[in-house]
Formats: C-alpha cells, structure tokens, sequence
C-alpha cells in the first residue's frame, strides 16, 4: 500500500492539471479553431485524428496530451504549438477532453453488414490491413475508428482523392533499361525511391536509373465506390470502420 | 615560438580570413568575414569517395540538435540542447568535460529549445542561454568563469545564436521575435563580462526610425538578431542581420516601414554605433527574418576592386550591397516568389504586390514563412568566387489575426500553414556574386536545413534533409559522395585537422557525425 501511494506521489508533479471550468473549456474552443480545426475539424469531422473519443492513442493521460499538443508528434503531421501560452495548451486539452465526454458521432450503418461488405464485395482486405490481415497497398485501418471522424471516412470512400495520406501518393517510374513500375511510393529521398508496385512486390530504385518519375500527391490508388456499391452499403462499411478502435 | 604566434596574428589581421588559422575552426562561420570555407585542402574531388565515418557521438537529448562546432588543437566544443556545452577529443570523440545549464520551467521559447554553437577566445568558452544569459566558461575545465543576464527571458528574450568574438569582446544577439520583444545586439567584456555597448535594433520614443511605425507599435517591434553576423577587421565594422517585426503576421497596427527589423545592420565594432543600414523587406507580415549570416566578400565589380557584403535572402531576393557604404549594387530574385515585384527599384527597395498580404480567409504567398532560405549557414569559396547557399521553394498560406501585446506572450497575429497538397522542394546554389545568378543547383527531394562547407580541396559539403551527408564539386555541383546518417540534419558543416589529418563533422538526428579519409 505505502509502495503504491509512494508511486502515485513520485508520479503527481507529472500530472496536468487541466482546467474544469466551462469558461476555460470555452477559451479552449476558441484556440482550438484557430490552431487546430485546419486538421482535426472544426467539429472533429477534419482528416486528422478524431478527438471525439474517450480515449486517444498518442495521448493516455491528461500529461501526454498537453505535451503532444506543446512538442507535436515526430513523423506525422502533428506540428508543435506555436503561438500557445501554457494556459491555452492547458485549455486546449481541456477541450479536446471535452469532446472526448460527448457522445461519439452517430453512424447510420450497421457495422455487421459492414464488416461482410468490408471483407465481400468491397474488396478491400485486397489492400488494407486490419489487425496484422489484409493487403499492403493502402493504410493500415486497424485503428481507423479513432483517426478518423464518420464523415471523413465516407468522404474518402465515395472519392479517395479527397484525402491521400502522406506517404501513400501514386508513382510511375519509367526506367532506363526500358520498362515502367507503377505503384505507392513507401518513401523516398534524394537519391531513391521505394516504390509497392501494383502486384505488391517492393523496388528500391536508385533515381540515377529512372529516366522520368510521376508522383501525384493528390491522387489515391484507391478507386472511387460511388455507383460501385449503394449509399446504404457505403455506410455500412463506415459504421465498420468507426468500430475499429485498435483495441482502445 | 612567441615570434612565429605574434607574426601569423598580423598576417590574419590583414586579411578577410582572420578568425580561421591552420587546422582549426575558431569561429562560427570560420571566418570573420562568414564565408564558412577552410584553407584545408587535403579532402578532394579526387578522393572524396574514400571519405568514411570517423566517429560519432549521440546527445542524450530530444531537441534539435542544431550546433556548429568549434575546434581548437585538437579539442571539439559543442552546444547541444538546450543549453549545455560539450568538450570532445577529435581524435576519439570522447567527452572531456561537460557542462549542464539549470533552465527555469518558465521560459517562453519559440521554435525549439535549442542552440547553434559557442565561442572561444582565450581560454574561454562563452555561450548564450536560453534564459537569455551570456555565460564564459573555462575552456579547460567548463567551469563557470562569470555569466551575466543580458535580457529578461520572462519577456521573451533567449539566445540561442552562436556568440561573435570580435577583438575583446562577446558579441551576443537575441531571439525572441515571436513575443514582441525589442531586438538588440550587445557587446561584452571577454574578461569580466561587462558590457561595452548595446545597439536596439528598434528605434526607442524620439529616436530617428520610430516615424516607420504606427503609433507607438515600435515599443514590441521585435527585430531581433538570433543568427551570427560577421565582422571586418580593416573596416571596424560589424554586419549582422536582424528578424521579423512583431507582430508577425498582421501589420494593420503597425503600418510603415518597421525600421530596423529585416535589415542588415553595419555596427561600429568599439562603439556600437551604427554606420549604414540596408532594409531587405520593409513591412513584413510573411516572417521573413533577415537573419541570414552576411558574407564579405572582395570581388571585381564592373572592372574595380569592391568590398561587399553578399545576402541570400530569407525573401528569395539575392543582394550584393558596397560594404563600406551600404550602397545597392544588385538584387534579383533567386528562388521561386510571389510576394514582391520581380525587379527590386534602383535603391533595391521591394514592392509588395497587391493582395499578398495576410487575410483571415489565407492569401497563399511563396516563399512560405520558413522562406527560401533562413539559418542555414551559406559558403563562399575566394577560390571559386561564387556564394553556396542552401535554398527552399515551398508556398504558404498565410491567416492574419489579431494579439495585442502582453509581456512574455506569443505576439504573432496570424498564423501560416505549408500549401497544401505540394510537394516542398530544395537545392544548394552557386550564385555567382557579379552575375545574381546561379552557375549551377544541386536539386533536392526536400528542402534541407543545413549548411553549406567549401574548401580549398574545391569541394563542397553539406547535407540533405532525410541525412545524407553530401560532397560535390565546387565548380560543377556533380555528387562526388554521399553517407546517409539517418537523421534529419538542422546544423552546418565544419571542418579542422585532428592528429594531422582533415575532419569533417555534422550534426544529423541526435548525433554528431565526424568524417574522415579512410
């Protein structure tokens, strides 16, 4: 017990006291629309993470959160504050808790339906992975509830080009021992660039090698499913996907 | 032995290269005169290809890791994040000392807990603080031998620029400019840490230059000073470059020219009077510090020797300016912008195009606020006459707001975001100073934030974004090698003779990279 309560002491001054008022919960409102809805939504329906959950995967505890919101995440697109005092972190945070309380956005669909769609007529384990199964051609969905807000989902259904993450932008290669390669780009520099090609087998190619290289940021691989499957399957498959919490 | 010291300081005295003897690097650009280029010769275009990692040495910290190393007989001194200072053994890259500043928690930083290198002089370290301190350190041991505060960190001020030693003193700048404070560049005693003279880069109440700004919007009119100038013994003159004016992106409320922020300021070295200043962008609402190090330069203009100081600027414009009057001599734009008119008027001055500035809807603008170049470190080979400067081309869109101006708080009125959607770019220039224009680029996946490193092996270093360390040809710009080091790099390139043998050395991610011929 004393071990325990020792802990919990050693742990205290890490702990961010956010604020509970509603007039600093309001002020955070105001911040988060200025610094923040570019991303995540004015109402959290943005293209980055869905901050209408209880629970955020980058931010577990109150501290997290308001060091994720000062310093940014590393690798993604989750810039740090510039332009926040401590205080409007804090509030920030208090807010992004706030919308964590609400209820989490209604879906029309049925996941079930959905999940069948997702694995039937879809198609889509073809390319995207859940849970360490499916294919390697587009993003990972097995936490895809919590990144992404319903409407942000189906958006991307019904026309994929709306939102190309970072790092899944379609290639053409043409080489110059003759030849073309067609795929995703998994990453690149300077002097290469890996590329999944359309059959999934993965080239590192020198760009010394490639005569001229096509890169359209804008355009997904991914097809559109307007005409392809009903308004009322779309949201079956959304309902589906905003079940996927990654285990949170 | 005492002749032979006496006999290479009077030598360097009447040279642009005082600052820099044999193997040595001893000042933050390398030079005095900021060209960031070594005598050094035994690395070449000939044999680059055997250059291999020497060793490395890893901070132990998260922040940007973005100091230029100072190395003398064969001892390395670093800064690294936040605060601390490093001394390291060339040879092995083994730590000899250490020391660790105690920050407040209560600092307002703006972009990074970090620092860009020391100085030394004597046997003395200084380094700036980002509770904005000067602090001398003995080189030998790191203990503390004084340490002054230079500006209140509580308003916003820190240092985070490498200090310049000019004759006995600590030339020391501040950063700052995103909360709204009143720039400066201050002297200080290297023996006792007096200070000899402070020059405000903002006009004070019924000073000359306060008519340039709305009202009394000088009083938070930033213009600060946070990367090293250069310095040019036979003139007596200090030339260093100063930041944005605050508030960043709105300028409504200070309407006007917004003297001295944007400049490039030519000081009295003794005094710190000012002799001439040139404004690179007046009204700035993009956040186009002009704090870019200048580089003296003495150069055939029009068929007669000239002495100039060359700026890349963070305005995509590149200037040539007379160094010992301030006159214009040329300006042309060297990266891609839609901020100004193409042609600069026959003083140099810009002119804003309509509908460019901020706006709450977002007026998208090149260059972006990070600009076409910022604190990377330019070179200037005397060798190959041209100016090596690492450039950007990356949009921006551009939101005006509205702060009013509170001690210690962020003072930006707006906010920008990278255009959406594009790809930023990135590429080493060789301008060539008479001409304005580039004899060639080397093109890059990404825009890289470091420096740029010649010497007389013709050879030029530097690194990409994604942390290949790259050497190419001084008079082409053809890759002769690369080392990928597998962290992104926001630090510039030296380069010194350790047990007879030519070093180079970079910081890239958490670590700093040393390389030598195998």
């Amino acid at each position: 017990m004393w071990k325990h309560a020792l802990l919990l002491l050693s742990l205290a001054p890490a702990w961010a006291q956010l604020p509970t008022d509603a007039a600093s919960i309001q002020a955070g409102k105001k911040a988060y629309e200025w610094h923040c809805a570019f991303c995540h939504g004015a109402g959290s329906d943005g293209f980055a993470a869905n901050l209408v959950s209880p629970r955020l995967i980058y931010a577990p505890t109150d501290s997290s959160l308001v060091n994720i919101i000062r310093t940014g995440i590393s690798g993604t697109g989750m810039p740090p504050a510039l332009g926040m005092s401590e205080t409007e972190i804090k509030q920030v945070a208090a807010y992004v808790r706030s919308l964590g309380r609400t209820a989490p956005q209604k879906v029309a669909g049925d996941a079930t339906r959905g999940e069948a769609l997702y694995n039937g007529k879809g198609g889509c384990t073809g390319c995207h992975m859940i849970g360490g199964s499916g294919g390697r051609m587009g993003p990972d969905l097995s936490d895809i509830g919590i990144r992404r807000a319903p409407a942000s989902l189906r958006t991307s259904i019904v026309n994929a080009d709306s939102v190309v993450v970072p790092g899944w932008a379609q290639v053409n290669a043409e080489l110059s021992g003759g030849g073309k390669l067609s795929g995703v780009r998994l990453n690149e520099d300077t002097f290469s660039i890996q590329i999944r090609d359309d059959g999934g087998k993965i080239h590192s190619l020198a760009k010394s090698g490639i005569t001229k290289l096509e890169k359209n940021a804008a355009k997904s691989t991914m097809p559109s499913y307007e005409g392809k499957l009903s308004g009322a399957e779309i949201d079956d498959i959304v309902a589906y996907l905003f079940s996927l919490r990654g285990g949170l | 032995m005492k002749i032979v010291k006496s006999l290479s300081l009077l030598l360097a005295a009447g040279s642009l290269v005082c600052g820099q003897n044999a193997g040595n690097w001893l000042t933050y650009s390398g030079n005095d005169a900021g060209h960031r280029y070594s005598t050094l010769n035994q690395i070449t275009k000939a044999n680059a290809a055997r250059l291999r990692p020497l060793w490395v040495y890893q901070i132990d910290k998260t922040d940007k890791f973005e100091a230029s190393p100072i190395v003398r007989d064969g001892i390395m001194y670093i800064s690294e994040p936040p605060s601390d200072v490093t001394a390291l053994e060339t040879g092995s890259g083994r730590v000899l000392w250490k020391y660790k500043r105690v920050l407040p928690d209560d600092m307002p930083v703006c972009c990074g807990k970090v620092n860009r290198g020391v100085a030394i002089h004597g046997d003395s370290i200084f380094l700036g603080t980002l509770d904005a301190h000067l602090v001398a350190l003995d080189a030998s041991t790191g203990s503390v031998l004084w340490d002054v505060a230079v500006a209140d960190y509580k308003a916003g001020y820190t240092s985070t620029v490498a200090p310049l030693i000019v004759k006995d003193k600590v030339i020391i700048g501040s950063a700052g400019g995103e909360f709204g404070v009143r720039g400066y560049l201050a002297a200080y005693d290297a023996k006792t840490g007096k200070q000899a003279w402070r020059f405000w880069t903002i006009p004070a109440a019924g000073e000359k230059g306060t008519e340039t700004w709305k009202g009394d919007s000088y009083k938070f009119g930033s213009g600060t000073t946070w990367v090293t100038g250069s310095y040019d013994a036979a003139l007596n003159t200090i030339y260093w470059g100063t930041g944005n004016p605050g508030p960043d992106w709105n300028g409504v409320k200070r309407e006007g020219d917004n003297l001295y922020s944007n400049s490039l300021i030519a000081l009295d070295a003794d005094t710190g009077k000012m002799k001439w200043y040139f404004q690179f962008t007046p009204h700035d609402v993009l956040d186009l510090d002009s704090t870019q190090v200048p580089v003296l330069a003495d150069i055939q203009w029009k068929g007669a020797p000239r002495k100039v100081v060359l700026f890349a600027n963070r305005n995509a414009f590149y200037y040539v300016l007379d160094r010992q009057t301030g006159e214009y001599l040329l300006g042309k734009s060297y990266v891609r912008q839609t901020w100004a008119q193409p042609e600069l008027d026959a003083k140099g001055r810009a002119t804003w195009l309509p509908n460019t500035h901020p706006t709450a809807q977002g007026t998208t603008v090149y260059p972006n606020s990070p600009g076409a170049t910022n604190f990377q470190a330019p070179s200037y080979s005397p060798q190959t006459k041209l100016h090596y400067v690492m450039t950007r081309d990356e949009g921006g869109v551009f939101y005006s707001g509205d702060d009013s101006y509170k001690q210690g708080s962020w003072y930006l009125a707006g906010r920008f975001v990278s255009k959406p959607g594009e790809e930023a770019r990135g590429a080493i220039k060789a301008m060539d100073p008479r001409t304005g224009t580039a004899k060639w680029e080397f093109p890059m996946f990404a825009p890289s934030w470091a420096g740029v490193l010649s010497t007389a092996g013709g050879v030029v270093f530097s690194a990409t974004w994604e942390g290949d360390m790259i050497v190419l040809d001084d008079a082409t710009g053809k890759l002769l090698w690369r080392f990928p080091m597998g962290g992104n790099v926001f630090a510039n390139p030296v380069t010194f003779l350790s047990g007879g043998k030519q070093v180079v050395a970079i910081a890239a991610g958490h670590a700093l990279f040393t390389f030598a011929l195998e």
